[in-house]
C-alpha cells in the first residue's frame, strides 16, 4: 500500500483524517499515484494537477525520502520506500502569503 | 415565520448569518470552507435550500460547492465515486471543478487576450467570481469567471460548460484585465425574457445577449472612461456593478469605476446619474426591492484610496432613479473608518419594509431592517467580505 500525506485543506476536502492508503497497479510513480488518489477522491481533481495538461499546479509540492522530487518527471519511478509504504509520499501546499 | 438568511463569502471561508423577519438577533454559523477563498455564495430562487458556493485558492484552485439543505451541509458536486464513475473508462469524473474554454467556436479566435505589455496572452482559468442560479431552475446555473468568460451548468454544478460566444466577440482579443485581473464579476437574467443576459467585464465593460447567449453584443454607449485612449470606445470600460429591478429589466443602474451610470433602455445608452454623490467612484450598487427607483451606493474615495471619503461609512441613497442622493449614516461609523466595500457585497431582502445589507474589507456585516434609514452591524469581526447575498426565507 502507498501512504500519502495530505495538506490539510486536501484532506478536508476528501474527508479523510489522517494519511490516505492508495493500491497501484505496477510502477509506483509521481503520476500513478494521483491517478489513484484521484480515483478514489474525485473531488481532489483538479486541485493537485490542472484538469486538462495534467500539469502540477505551481503551488504544490511532492515530497519523498526528504527529498523534493517535484520538478521529476511524474513517469520517474519514485523510491522502493514509497512503493513498499515504508515512507509516505507528501503532497505539500507551499509555504507563501499571508 | 419568515426568515432571512444573509450568505457572506470572505477571504477565509463563507458565513451564513440567519435572523427572524424583525432582523434583530442573529445567528452565525460557519466558517465554511475555512481557509479558502469564498468569492460568492447564492442561492437558487426556485429552491431557497439549493446554494452554490465558489470555493478558491492560490494552491488549489477552483471547488464549487452546492448545499441542498439551505447551507447546513455541503457537498462537490457529483463527486462520489458511485456517482462519477465513468462507464467507458471506469475512472470518476469529478468534473464539478472544471472549468474548460471553448475553443471551437466557428474557428473564431478564442485563443489569447491583451495582456498588460500589449501583447496577446492565453486565456487561463483563474476561478469563479460570481455564481447566478436560474429563477426557474435549481439545477441551472451560471457563472462569471477570470479570465472573463460565462459558463453554465444544467445539472446543478457536476459539469460546467462555456457559452463561447461572448468571448468569442469580435472585441475579445482586445478585452485587457483591470488591475484585478480580467474577470467577468455581473450576471444579470431577465425574469421577463429567458434568452436576455447581461454580463460585466473588468474591464471590458457591459454585453447584453438577446438569444440565451448564444450572440451578444457591447452595450457601452454612453459611458466615458478618462482612463483609456479613447474615452468613449466600444469596449474597454471598467465597470464595476450593474443592477436591476426584476419589474422593469429596461432600467439598469452601473457604478462604474467612476460614474453611477443609468440605462432606461436595457443598456443600449447610458447617461450619469451620479449628481450630488461625494465622490462617484466605488464597486456596489443595489435597487430597493419594492421600489425600482430607489438605489443604494457606497461612494469610495478615489481609485488610488479605496476607502470612504473623510474616515465616513456612508451609504448613499437616491428616491429618484439618480442625481438626487442622501447620505444614510444612521449606526454606520462615521469617524475614522478606513474600510472598502467590494462589488458584490451588497444586497437586499424582499421583506417590507426591505432590508439592505453589505460587508466590509473590515470584516464587517451591516444590516438596514428599514431600507436604509438606520443600520446595525451583524458581526465585527469576520474576515474580509467578499460578497453579501440575502435570502428571505417564507
Amino acid at each position: 500500500m502507498i501512504r500519502v500525506i495530505l495538506p490539510q485543506h486536501l484532506r478536508t476536502l476528501a474527508g479523510v483524517d489522517g494519511e490516505v492508503t492508495l493500491c497501484v497497479e505496477g510502477s509506483v510513480t509521481q503520476r500513478s499515484i494521483l491517478d489513484a488518489l484521484e480515483a478514489r477522491y474525485p473531488m481532489l481533481r483538479g486541485t493537485i494537477r490542472d484538469h486538462v495538461t495534467q500539469r502540477r499546479r505551481p503551488l504544490v509540492r511532492f515530497f519523498a525520502c526528504r527529498e523534493d522530487v517535484t520538478h521529476d518527471s511524474p513517469d520517474a519511478p519514485l523510491p522502493e520506500a514509497i512503493a513498499s509504504g515504508a515512507e509516505p509520499f507528501f503532497i505539500v501546499g507551499a509555504i507563501a502569503g499571508g | 415565520m419568515t426568515a432571512v438568511r444573509v450568505l457572506v463569502g470572505t477571504r477565509k471561508g463563507a458565513f451564513i448569518l440567519t435572523a427572524d423577519g424583525e432582523r434583530k438577533n442573529w445567528t452565525v454559523s460557519g466558517p465554511f470552507f475555512a481557509g479558502w477563498e469564498v468569492y460568492h455564495v447564492k442561492g437558487s430562487p426556485a429552491d431557497p435550500d439549493r446554494i452554490y458556493a465558489s470555493q478558491t485558492s492560490s494552491w488549489f484552485g477552483q471547488i464549487i460547492q452546492r448545499s441542498n439543505d439551505g447551507g447546513r451541509t455541503w457537498e462537490t458536486p457529483g463527486s462520489s465515486p458511485e456517482d462519477l464513475v465513468d462507464a467507458a473508462t471506469g475512472m470518476p469524473k469529478g468534473e464539478s471543478n472544471k472549468f474548460v474554454y471553448d475553443t471551437s467556436e466557428n474557428g473564431r479566435p478564442l485563443t489569447t487576450h491583451q495582456w498588460y505589455d500589449g501583447t496577446q496572452h492565453p486565456w487561463e482559468f483563474k476561478r469563479v467570481w460570481h455564481l447566478e442560479p436560474s429563477p426557474d431552475d435549481p439545477d441551472v446555473c451560471y457563472a462569471g469567471v477570470e479570465d472573463a468568460a460565462l459558463f453554465r451548468t444544467t445539472d446543478g454544478g457536476r459539469t460546467w460548460h462555456e457559452l463561447p460566444a461572448l468571448r468569442g466577440h469580435e472585441s475579445g482579443p482586445s478585452w485587457q484585465p483591470g488591475a484585478g485581473g480580467m474577470c467577468l464579476h455581473t450576471i444579470l437574467l431577465d425574469r421577463s425574457d429567458p434568452e436576455r443576459i447581461f454580463v460585466a467585464i473588468s474591464a471590458a465593460g457591459a454585453f447584453r445577449s438577446e438569444d440565451g447567449g448564444k450572440s451578444w453584443q457591447p452595450i457601452n454607449r454612453g459611458l466615458k472612461s478618462q482612463y483609456i485612449p479613447d474615452p468613449e470606445a466600444e469596449v474597454g470600460h471598467c465597470v464595476h456593478r450593474i443592477a436591476m429591478h426584476p419589474s422593469r429589466p429596461n432600467v439598469l443602474f452601473m457604478q462604474k469605476h467612476w460614474d453611477v451610470m443609468r440605462s432606461d433602455d436595457g443598456g443600449s445608452t447610458w447617461y450619469e446619474v451620479s449628481g450630488n454623490l461625494p465622490t462617484d467612484f466605488g464597486f456596489p450598487i443595489e435597487v430597493h426591492a419594492h421600489e425600482p427607483d430607489t438605489i443604494y451606493v457606497v461612494p469610495i474615495k478615489n481609485d488610488s484610496e479605496h476607502f470612504p471619503p473623510e474616515g465616513k461609512l456612508r451609504v448613499y441613497r437616491s428616491r429618484t432613479g439618480g442625481n438626487e442622493w442622501e447620505p444614510l449614516t444612521k449606526g454606520l461609523p462615521q469617524k475614522d473608518c478606513y474600510v472598502n466595500v467590494l462589488r458584490d457585497a451588497m444586497a437586499v431582502d424582499s421583506l417590507d419594509p426591505c432590508g439592505v445589507y453589505f460587508g466590509t474589507t473590515g470584516g464587517q456585516v451591516y444590516v438596514s431592517p428599514d431600507g436604509g434609514d438606520s443600520w446595525a452591524p451583524i458581526v465585527r469581526d469576520l474576515p474580509a467580505v467578499l460578497s453579501v447575498e440575502v435570502q428571505t426565507i417564507p
